[in-house]
């Protein structure tokens, strides 16, 4: 399916600074509001999940952009995934220090003992670390010096949206609902990518049994 | 029966934002000038639909003045009204924490009836007037601390399970007592909707050994800070068992069954590896998703207000402990 719509470059730069304005006037609402304690009971948690579900959404969406791009046929819809990327790190970013700063106000051996002892902890923090990565790698320039690497650093996405997923279903206490329909959402995502993602495992495979039998 | 009314001059209360300015703050912000970004954003629909106060002028439960005994003053900062009422668990409301607020604000009270039957002498059903004019009334100021994590000071009204129980004479077979919320899913739209009730098998059960229940901190509470219990704190009646995790004090209480052997409760039957029927708050035993060794003690203030307390065990309530002599609160959690 084709659009009969052609993108033109100012539509990109519409479209990427709405993006910028959304997510950055959001987050910074959200925050004014919870400093000056118009956020609920509780501003802490209300921060807590704005961020957190924040970054998933962001996550999800830039995971939906080949796809789109593949439907449409519209190859300049892949110049937002980057940016979306970005601030579903930023997001992520937001999640964690406010865990640190206004959870756990600052105390780094109970911050150790959670990703240690807590499970849920344990994933999120593996899905920010991936993401922490592959935001460090995002330049042009290093994609270009990483070569082959830097796609399959970047292939880190397909197991960090998982992990995100687990840690969100694992953190709630009985309303399943809608972490469930994000999990389902997460699989139809991975599902679109079935072929490239069995492609990957088989060469990762091929490599490992490839040094077993040099190391010989 | 003694009755005392709150002296208007007390200011065991003082902490409180008196509610003619917190109803009105957007009026007195405007009168100081600052208008701009703030009320820019407070109209925002983003902000609309996360915005603690919402409409102020929405329809509201009505709430009434009681008469009781004041209770001793407290050193602890109590938590604002304004946050103990938009701030609940009543998942028979919506699992968000600001949906009972939300959803409840038509529940109906009156007529109400509370059951008190099982093993016992003389069972009683009290009316909703007999909730407020058989005992007497007084207020207690408890810590609440929720199995999440966070606590709040709330000055409650109410009267001693103990007095209540007496009343009806347990017999000496009975050795637990059993509580049960209104089950009414035409009002209640998280026993309607399964999705909105987050997966609970209603109604809503609790219990207490019956030594707990006799305990004078045990107390059945018919309102807050002066008046009655708005709906979405559970009204017209709801029990408070300060040294146990919140989940314990049922709301609505329509039931108290006085029983042989441990009576099933809401949270354990829906993870027993996670809730136990004891739940007394303990620092040493933690969740096993999260610690329980600290808690966020909601008062006053934002995001940047430094609030987290260490917990303590039976949440401070020392003279529990001989309740629990010779347990092992680790495997009886």
């Amino acid at each position: 399916m084709g659009l009969k719509f052609r993108i033109l470059p100012w539509h990109v730069v519409l479209a990427k600074t709405l993006i910028h304005l959304i997510c950055l006037s959001w987050a910074l609402l959200v925050y004014y509001q919870a400093t000056t304690d118009q956020l609920g009971g509780d501003p802490v948690e209300a921060v807590l999940h704005f961020t957190g579900i924040g970054a998933f959404n962001l996550l999800l969406i830039s995971l939906c952009i080949s796809p789109l791009a593949k439907l449409f046929r519209q190859a300049q819809f892949m110049s937002f995934r980057r940016l979306l990327g970005l601030y579903a790190f930023f997001y992520g970013f937001l999640h964690l220090g406010s865990f640190l700063l206004f959870e756990l106000q600052l105390e780094w051996r109970l911050l150790l003992s959670e990703i240690i002892e807590r499970p849920y902890i344990t994933v999120g923090m593996a899905a920010w670390l991936i993401l922490l990565a592959m935001t460090i790698t995002s330049t042009k320039a290093l994609q270009r010096k990483m070569g082959s690497h830097w796609q399959t650093l970047h292939n880190g996405i397909y197991l960090a949206a998982p992990l995100v997923a687990l840690h969100y279903i694992w953190s709630v206490k009985s309303n399943i609902l809608e972490p469930s329909l994000y999990i389902l959402f997460v699989a139809v995502l991975l599902s679109l990518r079935k072929d490239k993602l069995l492609r990957a495992l088989r060469r990762s495979q091929r490599s490992v049994r490839h040094r077993r039998e040099h190391s010989g | 029966m003694l009755i005392k009314i709150a002296r208007p001059g007390d200011c065991r209360e003082n902490e409180v934002t008196d509610e003619d300015i917190f109803l009105n703050r957007r009026q007195l912000l405007k009168q100081m000038g600052f208008v701009g970004a703030g009320a820019l954003l407070a109209n925002s629909p983003g902000a609309a639909a996360i915005n603690l106060f919402g409409d102020d002028n929405e329809k509201r439960f009505q709430t009434r003045d009681l008469e009781y005994t004041p209770g001793s003053e407290s050193a602890e900062v109590l938590t604002p009204k304004a946050k103990v009422i938009s701030h609940n668990n009543f998942y028979e409301f919506g699992t968000d924490k600001r949906d009972p607020k939300e959803n409840a604000q038509e529940f109906k009270v009156n007529p109400w009836q509370v059951r008190i039957d099982g093993l016992v002498e003389e069972p009683m059903t009290l009316g909703y007037d007999d909730l407020f004019t058989r005992f007497e009334l007084q207020e207690r100021i408890y810590r609440l601390r929720c199995v999440e994590a966070w606590s709040m000071v709330i000055p409650w009204i109410g009267f001693e399970l103990k007095s209540l129980l007496q009343q009806v004479k347990p017999l000496s077979s009975a050795k637990y007592v059993a509580f049960e919320t209104l089950y009414d899913p035409e009002q209640m739209p998280g026993q309607r909707n399964p999705f909105v009730g987050g997966g609970i098998d209603y109604p809503y059960v609790e219990g207490l050994r019956l030594d707990e229940a006799m305990h004078s901190l045990t107390l059945l509470s018919v309102g807050l800070y002066g008046k009655t219990l708005p709906p979405q704190n559970g009204a017209p009646i709801r029990l408070v068992v300060p040294w146990k995790y919140g989940f314990k004090s049922i709301k609505s209480i329509v039931r108290i069954r006085l029983v042989e052997s441990s009576p099933p409760t809401t949270w354990n039957l829906l993870a027993p590896n996670e809730y136990g029927f004891y739940a007394n708050v303990n620092p040493q035993v933690d969740h096993p998703r999260w610690s329980q060794a600290r808690e966020r003690r909601i008062t006053k203030g934002g995001l940047l207000s430094n609030n987290r307390i260490d917990t303590q065990l039976f949440n401070g309530y020392d003279e529990v402990a001989s309740l629990y002599q010779g347990m092992d609160l680790r495997r009886q959690y």
